[in-house]
C-alpha cells in the first residue's frame, strides 16, 4: 500500500511539464490532485517513473469563460469549481458535482483529473458527454480539442496520447430554452455511482446520458416523448448499454436503474422546463 | 525546474501547525508516513491507506485533504494542519473537541482525528449548517463505533456555540 519509486518534478512552465511528457512517453504522469492517481499508486495499479506536478502554475488555476463554454484549467479542484460564479451558467454541473466524491477529496481533486481518469461511474466525465463538452490536449508542438464522447474510449482509457497532457475541459453553457437535471444510486453519498443519469430537455428534444453502466457514459438523443413510448426508449437505452454484474451491482439493477431514473431526470427537467 | 530523484532525500519545508517544520522524504513518501514516523505526530491515524475511510484527514492551506492521497513533497511551502494544533493549549479542548467529549461522539476515537480536522474546516466556511450538510460532511469518514448521531449532535452544538447562540452544556 506504499506507491514504488518515482521521480518527482515541480513544473514551473506548462512547456517544462510538456517536455518532461514528451521525454517520458507512458512512464511519467501528470499529478494534480492526486485524488485518483495516489490510490492507483499506493495499490500499484500504476507504477510510473516520474511524476510531474503542474499545480504550481498559475495558468492553469483560472476558471474562465469562452462564449458558450465553462473552461476549467488542469490546475482547477472540483471544490473551486463547485463554489465558482461561472457554474451558475450550467445547472447540470451545478447539480452533479455535489455527488463528486467526497467534501474531503473535492477539496484537493481536479475536474480535469477526473476526466484524465476516466472511471466509468465518475460524474465529470457523464456532464462532459451529456453535455456535448470537449477536452483540450497538448503536447509540446501541438494542441488538440476532442469532443467529450470520442475522448473517453473505455473502461478509464482516453484518446489522450502518452505525450499529451489534459490542459483543459470545457463545460458548455445551459441552450435558452432547455432544462438540465442529475440524479444517481450509490450505497452512500459520495460512493461510486452504481448508476447516475443525466438529462436536458428542450422543446422539441431529449438527450440522456448514462454512467456507471457501460464503460464509458453514454448518450441518447429522443424526441419528446411521454407515456409508454418513453418507457419503450429507454428500455431500448437500458439494454443498448450492455450492463454487466459486479460486486455492487446486478446489470439487471443496472438497466431497471437506467429506466427508473432515466425517466426521473427528464421528468425533473420537463418540470423545470414548465 | 526542480527534479527530486526517486531514490534520494529531500528537504521539504512548510508551516506545521503554526510553526515552520521539516521533514526528508523521498517523493513516493506519504504524507501520512511524513507526519507518523518523520515528525512523531501519531494523531494522524491511517486506516485504509486509499482515501476511502478518512482517518488520516488532515489540512492543507485550510482545506480538508486525505493525508493518503498527499505525498510529503507536495507540503512544500504548505500550511499544513494536524489534530495535534486543534487544542489550544496543552491543558485546553478546541470547542469542537470539548463537544465530541461532551456528546460522546467517540467509542475507539480511531476515526476522531480525521473528523475533527474535516469538521474543523467546514465549520469555517459552514459556521450555521443544517443536519443534512454536516451528515454530507461526516459521511466522508468511516466510524464503526458511533453510528454517527452523536458526532452530528456534537458538530450541530459546536457551531452554535462558535457562532455564540449559547449552548446546551
Amino acid at each position: 500500500m506504499k506507491p514504488a519509486a518515482f521521480d518527482f518534478v515541480r513544473a514551473e512552465t506548462l512547456e517544462e511539464a510538456l517536455e518532461t511528457l514528451a521525454s517520458h512517453g507512458g512512464d511519467a504522469r501528470v499529478i494534480a490532485g492526486g485524488q485518483s492517481l495516489l490510490p492507483m499508486l499506493n495499490m500499484r495499479l500504476a507504477k510510473p517513473a516520474v511524476l510531474v506536478d503542474i499545480m504550481g502554475l498559475p495558468a492553469l488555476r483560472a476558471i474562465r469563460r469562452e462564449g458558450d463554454a465553462i473552461v476549467v484549467p488542469a490546475g482547477v479542484r472540483q471544490a473551486e469549481l463547485l463554489a465558482s460564479a461561472e457554474i451558475a451558467a450550467q445547472p447540470l454541473l451545478a447539480a452533479a458535482l455535489p455527488f463528486l466524491g467526497h467534501y474531503q477529496t473535492r477539496s484537493r481533486g481536479t475536474v480535469c483529473g477526473s476526466a484524465a481518469h476516466a472511471d466509468p461511474s465518475a460524474e465529470i466525465p457523464l456532464c462532459l458527454v451529456a453535455l456535448g463538452g470537449e477536452v483540450r490536449l497538448r503536447t509540446r508542438r501541438k494542441a488538440r480539442r476532442v469532443k467529450a464522447a470520442d475522448f473517453f474510449t473505455g473502461m478509464m482509457t482516453t484518446a489522450k496520447a502518452d505525450d499529451e497532457m489534459i490542459e483543459a475541459v470545457a463545460f458548455p453553457v445551459a441552450q435558452p430554452g432547455s432544462a438540465y437535471a442529475f440524479k444517481e444510486y450509490s450505497r452512500r453519498h459520495g460512493d461510486f455511482a452504481i448508476v447516475g443519469c443525466a438529462a436536458r430537455v428542450a422543446s422539441d428534444a431529449i438527450d440522456l446520458a448514462v454512467c456507471g453502466v457501460a464503460d464509458t457514459p453514454e448518450r441518447r438523443s429522443f424526441p419528446r416523448l411521454a407515456g409508454s413510448a418513453l418507457d419503450d426508449a429507454l428500455n431500448a437505452f437500458a439494454w443498448a448499454l450492455d450492463a454487466r454484474d459486479d460486486l455492487h451491482a446486478s446489470a439487471r439493477l443496472r438497466r431497471d436503474l437506467v429506466r427508473a431514473m432515466g425517466r426521473a431526470v427528464i421528468e425533473e427537467a420537463e418540470r423545470c422546463l414548465a | 525546474m526542480p527534479r527530486l530523484s526517486a531514490t534520494a532525500l529531500h528537504d521539504v519545508r512548510f508551516t506545521l501547525n503554526g510553526r515552520p517544520a521539516r521533514v526528508a522524504a523521498e517523493p513516493r513518501l506519504l504524507a501520512t508516513d511524513a507526519l507518523r514516523h518523520g515528525l512523531g505526530l501519531t494523531g494522524t491515524h491511517v486506516g485504509c491507506e486509499h482515501g476511502v475511510c478518512g482517518a488520516c484527514t488532515i489540512l492543507i492551506d485550510g482545506v480538508p485533504a486525505r493525508a493518503c492521497l498527499t505525498l510529503a513533497v507536495q507540503f512544500e511551502g504548505r500550511d499544513v494542519r494536524t489534530v495535534e494544533g486543534l487544542a489550544p493549549s496543552p491543558d485546553r479542548l478546541s470547542v469542537l473537541q470539548e463537544a465530541f467529549r461532551r456528546h460522546h461522539a467517540l467509542h475507539c476515537g480511531f476515526c476522531t482525528a480525521g473528523i475533527l480536522m474535516s469538521v474543523d474546516a467546514f465549520l469555517k466556511t459552514t459556521p450555521d449548517p443544517d443536519e443534512h450538510l454536516v451528515r454530507e460532511v461526516v459521511g466522508g469518514h468511516l466510524c464503526r463505533c458511533t453510528g454517527y448521531s452523536a458526532i452530528v449532535a456534537a458538530v450541530l452544538d459546536a457551531a452554535a456555540i462558535l457562532r455564540g447562540d449559547g449552548s446546551n452544556v
